[in-house]
């Protein structure tokens, strides 16, 4: 068969599988477990709504416990075991003990930092800026569009479009790469091979990511800016207040959880970035982080230990941004 | 501390639709004046124009002589009370009421004496470190009343403060905001509201705006009495006067006009003999008409569809034709149930009021 054919028969299959088992599970508890009839019928109907949430959220609830919980579990498990052939043996807290010993780990761990610090900042700032721009231009939301559009295209896509920007051909052959061409135009001596210059190339695989997220960042900020109440702004201007007062007075503050939720979930990402380094340079140059030094020795050196053991790490940065981020974004929604 | 002009004031958007035209209003210093009016009539446009908010299109704005037209909002000596409070969220009430100050970049101690003194007038001492969302409805109308108060300005603008309060609510600070004018006879305020108790307790002035333009100024007492037009005659005054069509019978000092399908009623409105025969209009407020002794002369005979009986006067809706508004008589006190009676009402000369192509005849 035709694995197109294959593909659409799964998930047809799978559609009328779900519909069946609310339909038939719902009836299972309805009719048969707690019918409502009989002289008990207002203590089952009570019943019944009791257990219907957790009947309906069991397929979700499955399927997270099985690819979520049970994979952290396990990775736990195996960040202290060494594997042997034929099976396992415990190895204690050695594999945290290397980790710690590999000039690598302290050099993604450095870079992670560097991303941290620098791509949820400006991500958000750039879309702030857009936002605040766009919002009264009569031509603002095709520019949003076309801001936004980088946001569908995936990492390791957009990793490849830098990759032609930064291309290097030898001096005297024709520059594909924009950035090259420029630099040569701008009276640049030769060109540079951009990503391998330690420290300038991990900005500029940040800057792909940057591209990406500011117009994630720019289309919640505009929605938070468009729900600020314009008679503040009005007020504000009886009040005297200038437009970058405005702005810096009356409206962040404003939109401040908004744009908070939006810095969370970019530095969430940004601790687990993966696909554009890996993409790229591969941690080559000085550019290695968590998660690619995670797959270097999980996948490349088949060492489950440590590969777990970095993993916990990337685990543990992400955990307490994220309850923060979960929080908030409860908070704003009340 | 400011005198008002407005001269040929209009507003057009977008170079079509017409809100407002030919407004021409003279405001003198410590009037209060509310703007009234049919929703949509453009009295939060043209306040929002007097505001600097809106630009107006045609005709000329001076405050104190000066042509503000091109003038920034702050700059005009004006401070504004928004109809949801427009409150900072994310700032104390201290803050709120102390940003325009901080903007003008006055001295700390300035700021300071001057949000200590607003807060006292309208008691918001103990409330200064809370934020909006910590206060009542009442509570954020006062500081945004206060807010307005700092700055010390040389006209208040008001847009419909009160619309967000509840009824009791809007008694009371209806009151205050009667007291506070007091206690500053020389600024000038300008009050839009379409609750027109507000306007008849609050106005020293009423503008009543209806069709793009003015329809009447006056005191609230000369807008009940004499109004000059239907239009105003009807939206003054609760329930509205009745209207009703007729033809001059007897000219004079006095008129008498034979009412379409009723009696004969007497105006004190003086007409010339020209007018004998002219089709008019009679208006008469409910609360004017009193039931008509036997054998007296009246002006409608009608029978009652509906009674209201609210205690302190009872209101008798009459059987109107087709497509017509129901004819309404106010009575004092308490009446037997007359539904289904047929009444005859009529009402003394000076209450009976006359229009032409909905213009009032009294000159």
């Amino acid at each position: 068969m035709h694995p197109a054919i294959q593909a659409v028969l799964t998930v047809g299959v799978a559609v009328i599988a779900a519909i069946a088992y609310f339909y038939l599970s719902n009836l299972l508890l309805d009719r048969v477990l707690f019918p409502a009839r009989g002289k008990n019928a207002g203590r089952n109907i009570n019943r019944a709504n009791m257990i219907r949430p957790w009947l309906f959220l069991f397929p979700a609830l499955f399927a997270l416990c099985l690819y979520l919980a049970y994979p952290v579990v396990e990775t736990i498990r195996l960040s202290f075991t060494d594997r042997v052939p034929g099976g396992y043996e415990w190895a204690g807290t050695s594999n945290y003990q290397q980790m710690l010993r590999e000039p690598k780990f302290w050099e993604a761990l450095r870079n992670n930092f560097f991303w941290l610090l620098v791509v949820p900042g400006l991500s958000t700032l750039f879309g702030l800026i857009i936002a605040q721009l766009t919002d009264r231009l009569s031509w603002g939301n095709i520019a949003k569009s076309i801001i936004f559009m980088p946001m569908a295209i995936s990492f390791v896509g957009a990793s490849v479009i830098f990759k032609l920007i930064y291309d290097y051909r030898p001096a005297g052959e024709e520059q594909i790469g924009i950035l090259n061409a420029v630099y040569l135009a701008l009276g640049g001596a030769e060109p540079q091979t951009w990503l391998t210059i330690p420290g300038l190339n991990n900005f500029l695989l940040m800057v792909v990511l940057i591209w990406i997220q500011t117009g994630f960042a720019m289309v919640i900020l505009s929605a938070a800016l468009r729900g600020i109440p314009e008679e503040t702004i009005e007020a504000a201007i009886v009040d005297g207040a200038n437009p970058f007062q405005i702005f810096f007075k009356i409206k962040v503050p404003q939109i401040m959880p908004t744009i908070m939720v939006v810095w969370t979930t970019i530095t969430i990402l940004v601790l687990k970035i993966f696909d554009i380094v890996f993409a790229m340079t591969n941690g080559q140059w000085g550019t290695q982080v968590l998660a690619n030094y995670m797959y270097d020795k999980l996948f490349r050196a088949n060492d489950w230990g440590v590969g777990s053991a970095s993993a916990m790490v990337i685990m543990l940065l992400v955990l307490p941004i994220l309850v923060w981020n979960v929080r908030q974004a409860r908070k704003e929604m009340r | 501390m400011a005198d008002l002009k407005l001269t040929g004031v209009g507003k057009t958007y977008g170079g079509k639709v017409e809100v407002l035209k030919n407004i021409d209003l003279d405001i003198k210093t410590g009037e209060l004046i509310v703007f009234v009016g049919p929703s949509g009539c453009g009295k939060s446009t043209l306040l929002r124009m007097i505001a600097g908010l809106e630009k107006i299109t045609s005709g000329t704005l001076e405050i104190d002589g000066l042509v503000v037209n091109d003038i920034p909002p702050s700059e005009r000596g004006i401070a504004m009370v928004f109809q949801s409070y427009a409150l900072y969220p994310h700032m104390t009430v201290y803050d709120n009421m102390s940003f325009a100050l901080k903007i003008a970049k006055k001295s700390k101690d300035e700021i300071d004496a001057s949000v200590r003194r607003a807060a006292k007038i309208l008691q918001l001492d103990p409330l200064l470190d809370r934020l909006p969302k910590e206060l009542s409805g009442g509570q954020r109308q006062r500081v945004a009343i206060g807010r307005a108060i700092v700055r010390d300005p040389k006209v208040y603008l008001f847009d419909e403060p009160l619309s967000n309060l509840d009824a009791a609510l809007r008694v009371a600070t209806r009151i205050e905001i009667a007291q506070l004018k007091e206690s500053m006879p020389d600024s000038t305020m300008i009050y839009v509201t379409h609750d027109q108790v507000e306007a008849m307790t609050l106005a020293d002035k009423i503008v009543v705006l209806a069709n793009k333009g003015i329809a009447q100024v006056g005191s609230p007492l000369e807008l009940y009495e004499t109004p000059d037009n239907e239009f105003v005659a009807q939206f003054i005054g609760s329930p509205s006067m009745n209207l009703l069509p007729g033809k001059v019978e007897a000219t004079g000092a006095e008129t008498t006009v034979n009412v379409t399908g009723h009696g004969m009623a007497r105006s004190n409105v003086p007409t010339q003999e020209a007018d004998k025969g002219r089709a008019v209009n009679i208006g008469i407020r409910p609360e004017d008409f009193r039931i008509a002794q036997d054998g007296e002369n009246y002006i409608i005979e009608a029978t009652v569809d509906y009674v209201e009986r609210l205690g302190e006067v009872t209101l008798l809706y009459f059987v109107a034709e087709e497509g017509a508004e129901p004819l309404i008589a106010k009575l004092p006190g308490i009446h037997k149930d007359l539904r289904g009676n047929t009444v005859r009402l009529t009402a003394e000369a000076e209450k009976v009021h006359m229009f032409s192509n909905g213009q009032t005849m009294r000159t």
